[in-house]
């Protein structure tokens, strides 16, 4: 699965670190912080992060099999 | 899946209507689905309107609902016992569900024998702020009254547009009822060091003008000019058109915890639930105490588990989804988890206005209920957890953990008066 986050949208409204705190995270400057790959187990929760988002700047992609 | 749904009508075509909606297909609901929206427009995000006084780029996406769209139209009646829902060009939609998502309307002039001259506004929709942009383009000065969320985001928006900008609030500080007095204070100072008149502890007792507003007259006697007047005093559960329908109106749509209408009797009614700013519900977080909360993120949550309980009404699952809010207030990231608003007791951890920065949280009773943050969104990440866990130990109505294990203690010397006394 592969996760992009539009950093030009990204408000740092945290829902997604909320949702997804696995995926998502911020460092010390409240910019967000996640690695654009990731398991296909944690594809729920990225969608869930995807849509708690107030700007949707998260889009989620499965690998294609 | 509940093999009786067949027609499922969501009356309200905003955030919750369309996320319920899509809920609804995602789990698999395969039969007719209206929505009904009083407004022209296709669904369309609202913290924008209030937020930058933006109304481009908006539109909600609605992909793959197959919903049938009843623009326009606004509901007028409900019959709960034949489920038959009436609207305001007379014909009615039988349905087996029902998704009630009207949201709030903008709390207008409470005396109504006043009259407002041209150039007083509310805003709630997309029209609203077109209208108050329009105006906003033309004025010289604008009083906005109430300083809540939507006040101050309209006076920060307007004041970046250059205008010169009065802030009136009732209460002592801004927000004081939502985030306490000294974090008000702190978002007050913010307001002030934009150039923001503020003027609390105070309301406007007239508007001047005959055709067009050009002042007004506050409690204290002391007269503002002002083009352009905006009205933030919160907002109305859209709950007119439930009148006589048997459900419970109690500002708002009493819900229980699955989010099923009840009716007066406190009994639910299986084929109807609600989500959003229309429900009234009993939180945990507020000891089982009826909530009733305007924002995003809960619009977001509980249409989700509306239509979930619409679906397998047999196994309704208790919504205990933990708020969130924000608001961009020249320039700072204003964060919020939980419901401060119910504390008793504030802890501020830190707080620096020139360096823009805060931390406090919210406790009520001793257990944690909300934190807030300005520029440190990332401490919220630990609060939010905390509260989770509580709610998830379910700890009884009114029963304290005690102050909670994660929990900072308060840093001296920033416990002081760090907030420098208004002048």
């Amino acid at each position: 699965m592969r996760i992009t986050v539009d950093m030009n949208l990204c408000e740092s409204h945290g829902q997604c670190v909320f949702a997804a705190p696995d995926i998502f995270s911020f460092d010390e400057e409240d910019y967000l912080v996640y690695e654009p790959a990731q398991p296909d187990e944690l594809f729920a929760a990225a969608e869930k992060a995807a849509g708690s988002c107030p700007v949707r700047a998260i889009s989620v992609q499965r690998d294609a099999s | 899946m509940s093999r009786d749904l067949r027609e499922v009508v969501v009356v309200g075509a905003s955030l919750a209507g369309l996320r319920a909606a899509g809920a609804l297909r995602d789990a698999g609901y395969d039969g007719r689905l209206t929505l009904v929206g009083e407004e022209v427009h296709l669904p369309y995000d609202r913290p924008p309107l209030s937020k930058a006084l933006r109304v481009d780029d908006l539109p909600l996406p609605d992909d793959g609902l197959r919903a049938e769209w009843r623009l326009g139209r606004r509901a007028v009646g409900l019959d709960s016992r034949r489920r038959v829902l009436t609207l305001d060009d007379g014909h009615t939609l039988r349905y087996d569900g029902l998704v009630i998502t009207t949201g709030a309307a903008a709390r207008g002039w409470p005396d109504p024998h006043v009259t407002l001259p041209a150039g007083v506004f509310t805003l709630r929709g997309k029209d609203d702020t077109e209208a108050l942009r329009e105006a906003l383009g033309a004025a010289r000065s604008v009083v906005v009254v109430g300083a809540g969320f939507l006040g101050g985001e309209v006076a920060a928006a307007a004041r970046a547009l250059g205008l010169e900008v009065t802030l009136v609030e009732a209460a002592g500080q801004p927000l004081e009822r939502a985030v306490g007095e000294r974090v008000g204070a702190y978002i007050g100072r913010l307001h002030q060091e934009a150039g923001i008149t503020l003027r609390t502890g105070r309301t406007v007792t007239a508007f001047h003008g005959g055709e067009r507003l050009t002042g007004v007259t506050l409690s204290d006697g002391t007269g503002i000019a002002a083009d352009v007047a905006v009205l933030a005093l919160g907002a109305v559960p859209a709950t007119g058109w439930l009148e006589g329908s048997g459900l419970w109106l109690d500002d708002g749509v009493r819900c229980d915890a699955a989010l099923r209408a009840l009716r007066t009797d406190g009994s639910p009614v299986g084929s109807v639930v609600a989500a959003g700013d229309v429900v009234r519900w009993p939180h945990p977080l507020a000891d089982g105490e009826p909530v009733a909360l305007g924002h995003w993120t809960n619009a977001v949550d509980q249409a989700v588990v509306a239509a979930g309980t619409l679906l397998a009404p047999e196994r309704p699952l208790p919504f205990d989804g933990l708020p969130s809010f924000w608001s961009d207030l020249h320039g700072v990231k204003i964060r919020s988890v939980g419901l401060p608003g119910l504390a008793d007791e504030v802890r501020v951890i830190e707080l620096d206005l020139p360096g823009r920065t805060l931390e406090a949280c919210y406790l009520r009773k001793g257990r944690l209920v909300g934190a807030l943050t300005v520029n440190r969104v990332r401490r919220l990440a630990g609060y939010r957890a905390q509260l989770r866990a509580d709610l998830s130990a379910g700890l009884p109505a009114g029963l304290s953990a005690g102050p909670s294990a994660g929990l900072p203690a308060e840093r001296s010397p920033l416990t002081g008066d760090a907030v420098p006394a208004l002048p």
